[in-house]
Formats: structure tokens, C-alpha cells, sequence
């Protein structure tokens, strides 16, 4: 069986210590996440969660029976990668110069990004994108010199009226 | 819910309802308690809240050991000792491993209480030897203030995130207002579905402040109705999300589809060598009479892990013993022989399959489980059906026809023939009824003791409901193999993590409980334990004494540490690093010194009067058995290794 990219959606409490016990999960099991989110839902009980994890079929089954087992966890579910609408969100401070206001601006434009905050050295991007596009976004962005990055993992959910 | 009868009565919940229910204080509940009023909003302090719980939930005694941070619940212990018996063992692991002893006997929920910091910290092996077998335990540890935490107070300790990998849930509860429920939770968790720990962390402050609020009766996370048949269930729902979806979907996952059951029902038909794999998920389940039916309607053989070996009496004839590393020999032949393994309520460890390319070679699995993540996480089933053992049973057992496999009955007979003959060469005649020999054979008095002629001669001594607990190791194995258990919960080991150690406070809390449970005086329960075992925490000596807990205690005493050193022996060309003891312990002195007593036996002419003396005694009584150290336990399938591979000694 080969390994590949398994996106989970999680509705958990939301409650002290959860962020704890899913991870605590994944490295006693040894699985590995490639990426976490997590933010409360319209309820506040409840918090959602987006995990990215790499493994094969039998890896993805006990990741999800393994999360069902706990007991903050009300339900944990694949969103299959071909039924997923998946977004990262991503800020990023550039190096400007004179010289290369002009190029970085019009680059940060062709993505769709947008500047949110500028001096007169920098400039911090906002990224929106699928993460291989970021990925993208961020080869660009090393020939003007990347000062900080922050990505926020990936966040997912089922396309058409499919719901978690 | 297993083994446990709920006699408050429960109101209908889903499987992870967060809300408060039952919430409204039950004035029966109070009256039941002995609670000093029975006015529905009086205000509690938490440790009041904390002990009447615990008295509302039945439990008649708690271990532990006091602290600082728990001076409150101690002292709300002190004012309902007519109703709740405190047992305060010589270190906080002793405290758990009788909790873990009291639940394994009993089947109910066994609760410790220790201090913060190393008073919780030293509960952890406890907690988690009670979480590798699935042992329903409430732990209640006191913390410091909540204005304390996080700033490295005296004897702080993030216990709650510490016990994360080894608790099936735990809390820290920092508003009193949700102590009732949690304390309620807890329980329903410790013993709903697959048991296992829950842990409660409990700052000072939340014991001593005050609450409006009542005792939560005693309920269950799951519906005690048996699996219902329904058709196919939607895989994924296209519902929005709601609290009635997931309550939907939590049950549905416990419901039996026929899909399921068709697929279970072919593989059973289609076998021609079925063999059954029994866990301590039977004895959980208190299933072991469904399963004995279930092997006789379908003609098949049964075998047991070291954790569901007293579920089927070892005179069934059905029943071929433990399997594994150390299983008797017709019981892995028979399983190796098998075309399909119905493993119930087991988790195929790497002790109980061995080399798992082999074990699962021309083989088919049919896993019956409570526990939906075990189901293929070992070994790949080609159908599954989770839920309630008992329910499960009936309803496969009513879709297949009664039927006779004589040809895998006579090959069955032939391997038993063969393996009794092997292992008992001087006793062949007993090998015919397919049991074990060990109640039949005595081997003359002039040759050396030996681990099975001590076995033998406690069990001549022991009623079937005698407990037996062991520690871990050679003896462990000898016992598991050879002593011939008839009653369900009579075995307590340490299956799963292996803990040495564990013998001294599981007897004791195994001694209690099950006098408790039968409302007897204490009842004779027997240790087999080691001398590297026993070292671990003869401590708990002091406990048993001060309880007048009538324990034979048998040390095989070889003066090593025989199961490593017996791998030194087969693994590592007998260089034997650090388990010859040389230690010059006087056992029996030992005994004396902690008010017990006790004898040294060197021969197997001085057994019997030795154990005539330990059976008669009053309180407990050491027996240190002096034994060959290099006897081994066989059969052994090295690690990793296969049937090809089995020593036989």
C-alpha cells in the first residue's frame, strides 16, 4: 500500500486540552501530520479541525477510528483529496528596494495576493491559495529575499452540499 | 456496558452528550448515600461532591494515600468511613495496581486517590497496566491551587497531561460547578464500551469551594439495548452539522448491518477448520458461556490470550488453553492448523501472533470486538462485526446452522494427543481427555522443586473461585500455563504492559473486592510472584498485614531474573547481563519483620506442609520457594519467530 496525502475534518469540543490529545494521538501511534488547524465553529461548543497526514489506506482507517475513540472528538471523517475544496492561508514579509518595488508588487498581484502592510524596506503579503500554490508563491518570492513566513496549514472541506 | 448493572437507573443519552443530565439532584440518590440531608440544593464543598458521588456510584472502597492536596476529600473520607473504606497502601503505585486488582475481580470500578505530584506521578504505571488491558479505574488526584498552576508550585505536577497517552479520558477540573457531572462522566467512561482509566485532576481550591449543585446519578455512554439489524448504513452524511447527526452517527457505529453479519456468516460456513481466539473482551463482556455455545453450534476449537484465559473453564473441552509465545503447544498448533481465526474480543498482539507474516498466512480473520480501531489494526479481517459480545453472538449463532467438522475434530484430537505427550511424556494417560495434566501429575517427592509442582500443589489446595494474581515473568507464565482456571475473573495479570510489581497490590485490592463483593470475610487469594517481582513493591506487605488480608504469597525464588535471563540463554549465548541478583534477602525474615509470616521450602517434600501451613493462616503468609534457575518456560516461539521455530524445551 502506498503512502499518500489524507486530509481529516474533525468536529472536537472545544474544550482545555483537545489540541493535546489529537496530537499526543498521532505521535503515539506514529502517524505523521504534515499539518494542523484548528478554529471554533458557528457553535462554540465545538471546534473544527483540518489535519494533512501522510500514510497509506490501513494508516488513514486507524487515524480515523483512533480519533472517534476520543472522547472530545464528536466526529472525524476523510474529505477525500478529489472531493475537497482546500485552502492555506498564508502571510509573508518581503525585502523591497527601489528597484524591486515595481517587480514584487506586480508578482504579489499576478497571485491574487494582497499587500497588507508595507514600510519602506518591506512589504507583507497576504497569500490565499491551495498549499501547492503557496509553495509556488513562496519560489517566487526568494529572489526578493523573504524576511518571516506564517502559514497556517491547510483547511478543507467537501465541495457541492457534502458536509462533515 | 459490561458486567456492571446499573441499579440507579440511566436516562437516555447519546454516546458523547457534553451536557449535564440528570443534572437535578436525586433525593433517592441522597437517601441512598446517607447524605447528612437530603435538601436538592445544598451547598457542597468538592470534596463532599467528590465522596458522595463515589458512594452513589456503589464504590464500597477506595486506595490511596494522603497528601496535601487532597487533606480535603480525606477528610470528607474520615466522616463517611462508615460508608466508603479507605485502604492506604505503602506507595501510590500499590494504591493503583489494588484498584486495577479490586476492578479485575469484581468487574466493578476500582477508584484511587493520591496527592499531587509524586503522589499522582507515582499512580502512572498503574494507570497505564490498567489501560493495556482495558481495566475500568476512576484515579482522583488532588492538585494544587488553581491560582498555583503552571508556576511550578510545591509538589505540582501536570498529572492531566502527563496521563493524556494512558487514560481513556482524564480532566482537570477547574470550576466546581462541573465536578458533579465529570465525576459521573468519569465513570461512565471507565466502563462503557471497551473499559478502561479515567483520571480526575482536582485543584485544592475546586474541594473547598462551594456549589449549588447535586450527585449525577450513575449512567452509561452507551445504550445498554443490543445491536439492532439494520440495512446498509450511508457511509458519509450529506446532512448538515448537528448535534442530532452526531448523536446519529455515534450510534451508528455500533449497529450490527447484515451486510456485516452475511460476510461473517459465509467466512464461518465456508470454513472447514474454524478455531476461536478469545480476549479479555470476554471476560469484560462476562461473554464466556456465549462463546463456549457459539464453539459447540459452529464445532469449532477455542484457544485464549493470556487475558481471556479464564473466560472458558479449562475443563471445557473445547478449550485448548492460552496461545502466543508461551501458549501450550496444542493450542498454537491447532490455531496454525486453522483455515479461519474467529478472534472475540482479542487485539492480536505481537505476543499472542508472533511472526505476523506467518501467522497470517492461508488463514481468513473474522474479528468480533467492541471496539471498532482494533478491527484491522493488527491483522487485516475479512469481516468484522463490532458491538456487545453476548448480542453478537446470538445473532450470528442464529443465522448458522448447527454443524459437525469431524474431520477437524479428529485432527484436533490428534495434535492434543501429540502435544500432552510431548509436554507430559511421564503422565501420557491424562493426555486423552485434550486437558492440561497439571491437576493429575505429581512428580515424586526426592527430585528438585520445580515451578509446575508448586503450581499443582496450590491448586489442589484453592476452591475454583480462588484468586490467583501473579507478578511478571517465568512464573506468570508457568501459572498461565499450567494452572487449570474454571472461573471467569480468577486470573490477574498484567497482560498487556507487563508490569513487575503489580502482583502485591492487585492481590490485595483483588482480595478486598471480591470479600466485598460477596460480602465474606476476606477470602484466600494467591500471589505467584517472583523474587525480582516481589522486590518491586513488597512494600504492600505492610498493607496486607495491617488489613489482615489472608494472601499466599509464593515467591519462585531462583535468584534471577528468569524470563530475561532466559532470553540471555537463548538469545545472547548466555551472557547474563545483570539479572543474577545476588542478593541475600531473608524472605521469610522479611515476612516476620513486616507482622506476616512465613516458611522457606528447598525440597518438594517440604511443599506440601508449607502450603498446608500458608492455606491455614490468617493473614498473609509468605512461601519462598526455592527453585532451579534455569528452568524455562516452554513451549516458547522466540520473537518474531514461528511455529517452525517453537522450543520445546
Amino acid at each position: 500500500m502506498s503512502d499518500h496525502k489524507i486530509i481529516i475534518g474533525a468536529i472536537v469540543n472545544n474544550q482545555f486540552g483537545v489540541l493535546m490529545r489529537i496530537t499526543e494521538l498521532f505521535t503515539k501511534r506514529c502517524y505523521n501530520i504534515d499539518s494542523l488547524e484548528v478554529g471554533v465553529t458557528d457553535d462554540p461548543a465545538y471546534s473544527r479541525m483540518t489535519i494533512v497526514a501522510t500514510g497509506d489506506a490501513s494508516v488513514e482507517e486507524q487515524i480515523i477510528k483512533q480519533l472517534s475513540k476520543l472522547h472530545d472528538v464528536r466526529h472525524a471523517a476523510i474529505i477525500p483529496t478529489e472531493r475537497a475544496s482546500v485552502r492555506e492561508h498564508m502571510l509573508i514579509k518581503l525585502k523591497v528596494a527601489p528597484n524591486t518595488n515595481a517587480a514584487l508588487t506586480a508578482m504579489i498581484n499576478a497571485r491574487g495576493a494582497k499587500v497588507i502592510d508595507f514600510s519602506a524596506e518591506t512589504i507583507t503579503a497576504e497569500v490565499t491559495g491551495e498549499v501547492e500554490s503557496n509553495d509556488g508563491f513562496i519560489e517566487c518570492a526568494r529572489e526578493f529575499g523573504i524576511l518571516e513566513i506564517c502559514r497556517a496549514g491547510a483547511q478543507a472541506l467537501h465541495r457541492g452540499t457534502e458536509c462533515l | 456496558m459490561h458486567a456492571t448493572t446499573n441499579t440507579l437507573g440511566t436516562s437516555p443519552r447519546d454516546d458523547k452528550t457534553d451536557a449535564p443530565i440528570g443534572a437535578s439532584v436525586d433525593a433517592q440518590t441522597e437517601a441512598q448515600t446517607g447524605a447528612q440531608t437530603g435538601a436538592q440544593t445544598e451547598a457542597q464543598t468538592g470534596a463532599q461532591i467528590i465522596i458522595r458521588s463515589l458512594i452513589a456510584h456503589g464504590v464500597d472502597v477506595v486506595f490511596g494515600y494522603p497528601g496535601g492536596q487532597v487533606l480535603d476529600i480525606y477528610d470528607e473520607l474520615y466522616q463517611h468511613a462508615d460508608q466508603i473504606r479507605h485502604v492506604i497502601t505503602a506507595h501510590e503505585q500499590g494504591a493503583a495496581h489494588a484498584a486495577d486488582g479490586y476492578a479485575r475481580a469484581t468487574g466493578k470500578v476500582g477508584v484511587v486517590i493520591a496527592t499531587s505530584g509524586p503522589g499522582a506521578t507515582n499512580l502512572v504505571t498503574g494507570i497505564a497496566t490498567a489501560h493495556l488491558d482495558s481495566i475500568p479505574l476512576v484515579a482522583i488526584t488532588g492538585n494544587v491551587t488553581t491560582k498555583l498552576l503552571g508556576k511550578d508550585s510545591f509538589q505540582e505536577t501536570d498529572i492531566f497531561g502527563i496521563t493524556i497517552p494512558v487514560t481513556k479520558h482524564n480532566y482537570i477540573v477547574k470550576d466546581i460547578k462541573a465536578l458533579p457531572h465529570i465525576l459521573a462522566e468519569a465513570f461512565a467512561i471507565a466502563q462503557s464500551g471497551r473499559p478502561g482509566p479515567v483520571l480526575i485532576d482536582v485543584p485544592r481550591d475546586v474541594q473547598t469551594a462551594r456549589c449549588e449543585s447535586a450527585i449525577v446519578k450513575p449512567y452509561t455512554l452507551h445504550a445498554d439495548t443490543p445491536p439492532q439489524e439494520q440495512d446498509g448504513l450511508a457511509q458519509d452524511s450529506t446532512s448538515v452539522v448537528s448535534k442530532e447527526a452526531l448523536a446519529k452517527k455515534a450510534h451508528a457505529k455500533e449497529v450490527l448491518t447484515k451486510e456485516a453479519l452475511a460476510r461473517a456468516v459465509e467466512l464461518i460456513t465456508a470454513s472447514e477448520r474454524p478455531y476461536i481466539y478469545c480476549g479479555g473482551g470476554v471476560l469484560s463482556a462476562a461473554a464466556g458461556l456465549e462463546v463456549a455455545q457459539f464453539a459447540e453450534h459452529i464445532d469449532a476449537v477455542i484457544g485464549c490470550s493470556i487475558m481471556g484465559l479464564t473466560a472458558i473453564p479449562a475443563s471445557h473441552p473445547r478449550n485448548l488453553g492460552m496461545t502466543g509465545m508461551h501458549g501450550r503447544e496444542a493450542s498454537i498448533r491447532a490455531q496454525d492448523s486453522a483455515d479461519l481465526i474467529i478472534a472475540i474480543g482479542a487485539r492480536f498482539s505481537d505476543r499472542a501472533t508472533g511472526n505476523k507474516a506467518h501467522y497470517i498466512a492461508d488463514k481468513k480473520f473474522l474479528h468480533l470486538d467492541i471496539d471498532a480501531a482494533e478491527i484491522d489494526k493488527n491483522v487485516s479481517t475479512s469481516a468484522s462485526l463490532i458491538g456487545d459480545i453476548a448480542p453478537l453472538l446470538q445473532a450470528l449463532t442464529a443465522k448458522l446452522q448447527p454443524t459437525k467438522r469431524v474431520a477437524w475434530q479428529e485432527e484436533i484430537a490428534a495434535i492434543v494427543l501429540e502435544a500432552n505427550a510431548e509436554e507430559a511424556p511421564d503422565d501420557a494417560l491424562s493426555a486423552s481427555d485434550g486437558l492440561s495434566t497439571a491437576d493429575t501429575f505429581d512428580a515424586p517427592l526426592d527430585t528438585p522443586l520445580d515451578a509446575k509442582s508448586i503450581i499443582r500443589a496450590v491448586r489442589k489446595r484453592s476452591a475454583d473461585d480462588t484468586i490467583i494474581v501473579t507478578d511478571v515473568g517465568q512464573h506468570q507464565m508457568w501459572v498461565a500455563q499450567n494452572y487449570s482456571f474454571e472461573n471467569p475473573r480468577t486470573f490477574l495479570t498484567s497482560g498487556g504492559l507487563g508490569t513487575m510489581g503489580f502482583g502485591m497490590g492487585a492481590a490485595i485490592g483483588a482480595c478486598l473486592g471480591s470479600s466485598l463483593a460477596n460480602n465474606t470475610a476476606p477470602r484466600k487469594t494467591v500471589l505467584f510472584t517472583g523474587d525480582g517481582s516481589f522486590g518491586m513493591n513488597l512494600n504492600e506487605m505492610a498493607t496486607a498485614v495491617s488489613q489482615s488480608l489472608p494472601l499466599v504469597i509464593i515467591i519462585m525464588n531462583n535468584g534471577v531474573l528468569g524470563m530475561v535471563r532466559q532470553w540471555q540463554a537463548l538469545f545472547y549465548d548466555e551472557r547474563y547481563s545483570s539479572t543474577t541478583l545476588d542478593r541475600t534477602t531473608d524472605f521469610v525474615a522479611l515476612a516476620r519483620a513486616f507482622g506476616a509470616e512465613g516458611c522457606r521450602v528447598e525440597s518438594r517434600a517440604e511443599l506440601d506442609t508449607a502450603l498446608d501451613t500458608a492455606f491455614a493462616a490468617s493473614g498473609p503468609f509468605v512461601v519462598d520457594c526455592a527453585i532451579e534457575k534455569d528452568e524455562q518456560v516452554f513451549p516458547m516461539i522466540p520473537p518474531g519467530g514461528t511455529i517452525d521455530n517453537m522450543l520445546l524445551g
